[in-house]
């Protein structure tokens, strides 16, 4: 299990006015503190790390928010924001002495401009609700995680998720124009607007990606998009994961930016064909997913020229979708993945780190002679157009030998990939599944000057202190 | 995901399905998006991942149920709409059956709740007792203004009220007997003639016989079938829900072995749900019991899934209509059924609307709309909302239990059997009220 930072005894002992002092500011629903209700909250989508926390709050509203924070930061209460606790870095675990501050009701849409094509949404509008809303007028918004149909947009913006169509579009941060947020000592700010580049310093930048450390979002304004004339997906199957990876690297090398290039290998195929229907090619080692928009004909035009790159690496099959339907199925498979090796191994460990394309062959070839030295399956499903990796290794929670196994086999899959010249987390975030490995990428001189901007929005380093940052002497001993 | 179980727990068969089905489980959180109760209530508790947490420790610890983890795992209305989104094939139905059980055996309800699911249990499976109690409603309707609002015990009982139709059709039950087809035998299938459903709103079988029987379809209403054990199943009663299947199980295999059967014939989706399961339900049964019910399970079709397979063909010109057809959670999520009934349909000759949030239950759910009357009508709005925003003339459903749910407002609900039959041949559904339609 994973270190946690000394709980603060003083918290613990109030336990009981603190909570009472919570049901003050909401309706009776909105605080959970019964030591059975609160176990669901204790885990998110990294369900290997576990912590009860001393209380749950679901706040309707950004004034509620700013109530509680102000509460918690008066009475010295540690908070961890949480969204839809999809996180696979353990960015939503919580404290022993910490409420968390759970957004999931804040999930009203509140303004649609579709004349400055932007959109204002609370933070617990999921992902996918966002382009839902804005579809009947053939607008999209982007950014599209494996885990939009549950993810939220504040979840998001704190994690600068990416996904597969983000190799055309940009992740998160390149979609955004302003955020209202509450800060540690429950101030309500506004950041940004409806257009780009406010003035002065680039606080949205700052926020995007801080993963709950510095203040919590609760509305954010997005870029929504026109959507594309048509796109069309194509399945391109190879006889080993090397191949499959050096006809990525071609194929980015070339100059084509298709809007998605993804990955799967011959595990993650066949549990997502089981579930998506989507009639992989299941003889195939691994194999592509690209997709290219446009109008017909730019889309067979692309679809010509990355099939010549492709039929260079000797393909096993090359198929192009034939209808919407059976684009929607490759991307259900896809969308799925990680949900589905769910029915080959009971527990994964989730991988993210980042590498140069042309490091892709080599990085799957050790990744595969890791996997067999540490006697643990790998499935490989991952945004192989900008080389953002995620291995799955397969492990048994049941057995704790398999869960140590597998920790020390992620960790250094994450080293290799610093060593390649990329880096720790390409979109899933630090969380605390990569905090103690912040020291492979950073020297103690970068770190504390993160630290410190932390101190500057949160000088009791009340937000999310267990996260992001390996933890300090202060800390461990509080 | 992880589990916590002794050896000694795994030995119970229910436990050790529920340790495979929760080890499945890799807590991705997709399933909290499409949860009607997530949706609405906003808390991780009241959501897929939240209750299968909650289950996982009542069950690891042995504990006998609390209020804590009854009053969410009541609020699930066993839409199983987690099912159809989980990629990582979770059998949440049978996991929640389990908890179900669990709690029936081990918490004590106060007297009202008890009182009430008694009620409900003997009632409704029963269709003479269903049809007095419908009686007896109707002449408590008009007092219903009386009844105070404010606590769950009157709630309920306005619920109960308002589901009660204002014109309670004839008694027309359909006995026991053999309805020989219309020309040459293409095909023999027995019918569940249901409990509930009889009484509500008997066109619906008869439809199902005339339109069967048209087509050279032999339908026996076997002699001792009758609820299927849904009802009971659902509220954790397991002996009584097992006492109904056996008896439909026995009666069907007599006539399976008797003079043979192609298919068992279900009207009511929720109702095929659990025939479907039967197979499941009686695994660790003594005896004849687990392959003869794997049988009668592996027989069970919903009326459009058997109409698809014998082909159906509309004999009347296009009615010019056009119908939203609502798919029911039991056949959408629970059946996995979604494009056979509107296939028939259009072949039918109407114009197919979908609502928006089709996935998404009415709060219908078998008893849960009495029972949990507050989510359920908002459920209800919701629902209504959506399938008014098509702007179709009518809705076509496959389940009574959503359409008792939907009934009563602008739009006329029928089952899409009845418009099947009624463009092959047989009369236009009552409930349409459309006398220049009606008209043969
Ligand atoms: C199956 C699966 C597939 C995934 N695929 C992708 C993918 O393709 N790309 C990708 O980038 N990620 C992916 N993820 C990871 C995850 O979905 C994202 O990190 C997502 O953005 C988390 O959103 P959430 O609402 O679940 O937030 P949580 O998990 O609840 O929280 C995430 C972090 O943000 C903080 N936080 C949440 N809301 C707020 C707020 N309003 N204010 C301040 N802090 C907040 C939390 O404290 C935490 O540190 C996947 C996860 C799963 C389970
Ligand atoms: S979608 Fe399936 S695997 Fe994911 S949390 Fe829900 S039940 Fe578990
Ligand atoms: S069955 Fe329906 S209500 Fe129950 S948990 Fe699943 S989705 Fe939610």
């Amino acid at each position: 299990m994973i270190e946690q930072p000394e709980p603060l005894h003083d918290v613990l002992a109030r336990r009981d006015s603190i909570v009472a002092g919570l049901r003050r500011l909401l309706p009776e629903s909105g605080v959970i503190a019964e030591p059975l209700r609160l176990k669901p909250y204790e885990t998110d989508g990294l369900s290997a790390y576990r912590q009860t926390p001393m209380a749950v709050v679901l706040p309707e509203t950004t004034e509620q928010v700013a109530a509680i924070m102000a509460f918690c930061s008066s009475e010295g209460v540690r908070v961890v924001p949480r969204g839809a606790g999809t996180s696979l870095s353990g960015g939503a675990l919580p404290m022993e002495d910490a409420v968390v501050v759970g957004l999931m009701r804040m999930n009203r849409i509140l303004d649609i401009d579709y004349a400055d094509r932007c959109a204002v949404v609370q933070a617990g509008v999921t992902n996918i609700g966002i382009t839902q809303a804005v579809s009947a007028r053939q607008f999209f918004y982007a950014p599209d995680p494996s885990s939009q149909l549950a993810c939220m947009i504040g979840g998001n913006v704190n994690m600068n998720s990416g996904g597969a169509h983000c190799l055309r579009y940009g992740v998160t941060a390149n979609n955004l124009l302003g955020l209202k947020i509450v800060t540690v000592d429950g101030q309500i700010v506004d950041i940004g607007g409806a257009h780009l580049d406010a003035a002065g310093l680039d606080w949205l930048g700052l926020l995007t990606g801080s993963e709950g450390q510095l203040a919590i979002v609760t509305e954010v304004t997005v870029r929504i998009l026109r959507s594309p004339e048509g796109a069309r997906a194509m399945l391109a199957a190879f006889k080993s994961n090397e191949i499959a990876g050096a006809c990525v690297d071609s194929i980015i090398s070339s100059g084509i930016i298709p809007v998605a290039l993804e990955f799967m290998d011959r595990p993650a195929i066949h549990a997502c064909e089981a579930f998506a229907h989507a009639g992989y090619p299941l003889d195939a080692e691994a194999m592509l997913i690209i997709e290219v928009e446009g109008s017909v004909a730019e889309q067979d035009d692309l679809l010509g020229r990355i099939s010549a790159i492709c039929a260079r690496h000797d393909p096993i099959s090359l198929k192009v979708a034939e209808s919407a339907e059976q684009s929607a199925a490759i991307w259900k498979g896809r969308k799925g993945a990680f949900g589905a090796v769910g029915r080959i191994s009971p527990d994964y460990l989730c991988m993210d780190g980042t590498i140069p394309t042309s490091q892709l062959p080599a990085v799957l070839r050790r990744i595969g002679e890791m996997s067999a030295s540490y006697g643990l399956q790998v499935a490989n499903i991952f945004h192989a157009g900008d080389g953002n990796l995620h291995p799955l290794i397969m492990f048994d929670a049941n057995d704790p030998s398999s869960f140590h196994k597998a920790e020390a086999f992620g960790a250094d899959i994450l080293k290799l990939c610093v060593e390649v010249g990329g880096c720790l987390t390409g979109e899933h975030g630090v969380g605390v599944e990569k905090r103690d490995l912040m020291g492979v990428q950073f020297t103690e001189i970068e770190l504390d000057q993160q630290r410190r901007l932390k101190s500057a929005f949160d000088p009791g380093w009340l937000l999310n202190a267990n996260k992001v940052f390996p933890l300090t002497a202060a800390l461990r001993a509080a | 995901m992880q589990t916590n179980f002794t050896a000694d727990q795994l030995r119970d068969p229910d436990t050790a399905s529920s340790n495979q089905i929760l080890r499945t489980c890799v807590h991705c959180g997709f399933c909290t998006a499409t949860c009607p109760t997530f949706l609405l209530l906003g808390d991780e508790l009241d959501s897929p991942r939240g209750r299968i947490y909650l289950i996982k420790d009542m069950l690891e610890s042995g504990r006998d149920a609390t209020e804590e983890v009854v009053r969410h795992v009541d609020r699930c209305l066993s839409c199983l709409s987690c099912m159809t989104t989980c990629p990582s094939g979770v059998n949440y139905m049978h996991l929640v059956d389990h908890a179900r059980t669990h709690i029936e055996a081990t918490y004590v309800r106060p007297w009202h709740d008890r009182a009430l699911r008694r009620v409900l249990a003997t009632v409704l499976p029963r269709p003479g007792l269903m049809r007095m109690a419908l009686l007896a409603a109707r002449l408590a309707r008009p007092f219903a203004g009386l009844l105070p609002r404010g606590p769950l015990v009157f709630k309920r009982l306005h619920a109960m009220l308002r589901m009660t139709p204002a014109n309670l059709p004839a008694n027309a039950a359909v006995a026991p007997q053999v309805f020989r087809p219309i020309g040459p035998r293409r095909g023999r299938v027995a019918l569940l003639a249901g409990c509930a459903q009889q009484v509500l709103d008997p066109a619906i079988n008869d439809a199902t016989i005339r339109l069967l029987t048209r087509m050279g379809i032999e339908v026996v209403v076997a002699k001792g079938a009758g609820c299927c054990g849904a009802l009971a199943h659902h509220m954790g009663k397991h002996d009584p829900a097992m006492d109904a299947a056996r008896a439909n199980i026995a009666a069907w295999s007599g006539e399976l072995d008797g003079e043979g059967l192609d298919a068992i014939i279900v009207n009511a989706s929720g109702c095929g749900t659990t025939v479907k399961d039967y197979g499941f339900m009686f695994r660790a049964e003594r005896g004849v019991w687990p392959k003869q019910a794997a049988r009668i399970a592996e027989l069970a079709l919903d009326i459009s899934e058997y109409l698809l397979r014998i082909g159906y063909a509309a004999s009347r010109p296009a009615a010019d209509l056009t119908v939203a057809y609502h798919s029911a959670c039991s056949l959408q999520h629970g059946q996995k059924i979604t494009e056979a009934p509107k296939t028939l349909l259009r072949q039918a000759g109407f114009k197919i609307v979908e609502p928006a949030e089709a996935h998404i239950c009415c709060g219908s759910a078998g008893t849960y709309n009495i029972l949990q009357p507050d989510i359920a009508d908002q459920l209800r709005a919701r629902k209504l909302g959506n399938l008014a925003a098509t702007g179709a003339d009518l809705i076509a459903a496959g389940n009574i239990g959503c359409m008792t749910q939907l009934a009563g407002e602008a739009l006329p609900i029928v089952h899409t059997v009845e418009l099947l039959d009624w463009m092959a041949g047989g009369p236009a559904p009552k409930k349409l009220k459309m006398p220049a339609l009606a008209a043969d």
